[in-house]
């Protein structure tokens, strides 16, 4: 194990102080003999998870990070997939490793307790309805898209259905599958979402439940929630935060 | 798709997550192609624990690369074992399955490989 970084300097009355979340992350991304398996969700363009990958090193302490993305449309992944490999190549010294995008629906190709961190910005407006998923034609590639198509391909990107929460829902339920026993989810959400309520519910997710292939955790155990990052105040109806979750 | 995404892929329709045979999936009339890149060692070393061995040998086998070894390597056999690090250097960093299927062994569903890019996407009587 690595030594924690001496922070007795730091003056806590204006630095938020290493806590518990902290020390998991730690624990989670710098352990020497394994490699975090890093999700991104969504990806869209692949900004974040481009980041991510390419600056593996400075934000996870090692550059033994496996990353992936999964997006429902095509031309995400492969935007992600041409944003990703750029950042690398700008950033050779300190980038992580990155697999492929994966076309797909949230979590549902991943095998259990595979994900150490997964990282989602959902579709979180609040929509009289869910826009249905892609169709097979609009599940390939292709040089030319109608403007109907591109408007049913955004919408998939913000429509949120009832509180914005129907998709977020769907990954929430997800996560005890899919999360390794020390894995983190950060999730973002708008002030729409009723970010309260949702910590809520996933406090009150079961103790037990299952942490994938292999992977069970102790009894117990349940699942915390905390906001972690807000984006002010200026922001108006579409506050946003950014919720951790983890067992 | 890297065969190192394969290895963290299983089918995606609910009822088959509780069984083995939907993990790992096996390619199918599978295009395969080679990125040249530099072997990292240490990367290999650290991605093992991460790594369903067994899934990586049927997986192996699947695509015509030579048999692994029944256990795992330990960290330090890995690190003074130079063909076994290039073998899977080669297999897990290098190899790309560019075009094909991706089949479940317990509901025999295919996945689609285009472009290198797998997808996951359900028909609606699958969901």
């Amino acid at each position: 194990m690595l030594p924690t970084p001496d922070t007795s300097h730091v003056p806590y009355n204006r630095v938020y102080e290493p806590a518990e979340d902290s020390f998991l992350l730690l624990d989670t991304l710098s352990s020497p003999s394994e490699t975090a398996f890093l999700s991104s969700l969504g990806p869209g363009s692949g900004v974040v998870i481009a980041f991510l990958t390419a600056h593996a090193s400075t934000i996870f302490g090692t550059p033994h990070v496996l990353t992936t993305a999964i997006d429902v449309s095509p031309f995400a992944c492969a935007a992600t997939d041409l944003t990703v490999r750029k950042a690398i190549t700008e950033n050779t010294s300190t980038s992580g490793h990155w697999t492929s995008p994966i076309q797909g629906d949230l979590v549902t190709p991943l095998r259990g307790g595979s994900v150490d961190v997964l990282v989602f910005n959902p579709p979180y407006v609040p929509t009289p309805e869910l826009p249905s998923p892609p169709a097979a034609p609009l599940q390939e590639l292709r040089e030319k898209t109608t403007f109907e198509e591109d408007s049913h391909l955004l919408e998939l990107t913000y429509a949120g259905g009832k509180d914005g929460m129907e998709t977020t829902d769907r990954l929430i339920e997800a996560l005890p599958r899919v999360l390794s026993a020390r894995g983190v989810a950060y999730i973002l959400l708008c002030a729409q979402n009723k970010p309260e309520e949702v910590k809520g519910r996933i406090r009150a997710m079961g103790a037990g439940t299952s942490a994938g292939e292999g992977e069970g955790m102790g009894e117990g155990e349940g699942w915390k929630a905390e906001t972690v990052g807000t984006s002010g105040k200026q922001a108006g109806w579409e506050k946003l935060q950014i919720v951790r979750v983890w067992r | 798709m890297k065969v190192m995404t394969l290895n963290f892929l299983t089918c995606a329709v609910k009822n088959c997550k509780s069984s083995n045979d939907s993990f790992p999936l096996h390619p199918k009339e599978a295009e395969l192609a080679k990125d040249d890149i530099e072997i990292n060692p240490q990367l290999l070393i650290n991605v093992l624990p991460r790594i369903d061995w067994a899934a990586l040998r049927t997986t192996s086998t699947e695509l015509g690369f030579p048999t692994l070894p029944e256990q795992p390597p330990s960290p330090e056999d890995l690190q003074s074992d130079e063909a076994l690090l290039k073998e899977l250097h080669e297999l897990l960093m290098e190899t790309q399955m560019m075009e094909g299927k991706l089949v479940c062994g317990h509901c025999g569903h295919e996945y689609a490989v285009k472009n290198g890019v797998a997808n996951f996407l359900l028909p609606s009587h699958l969901v």
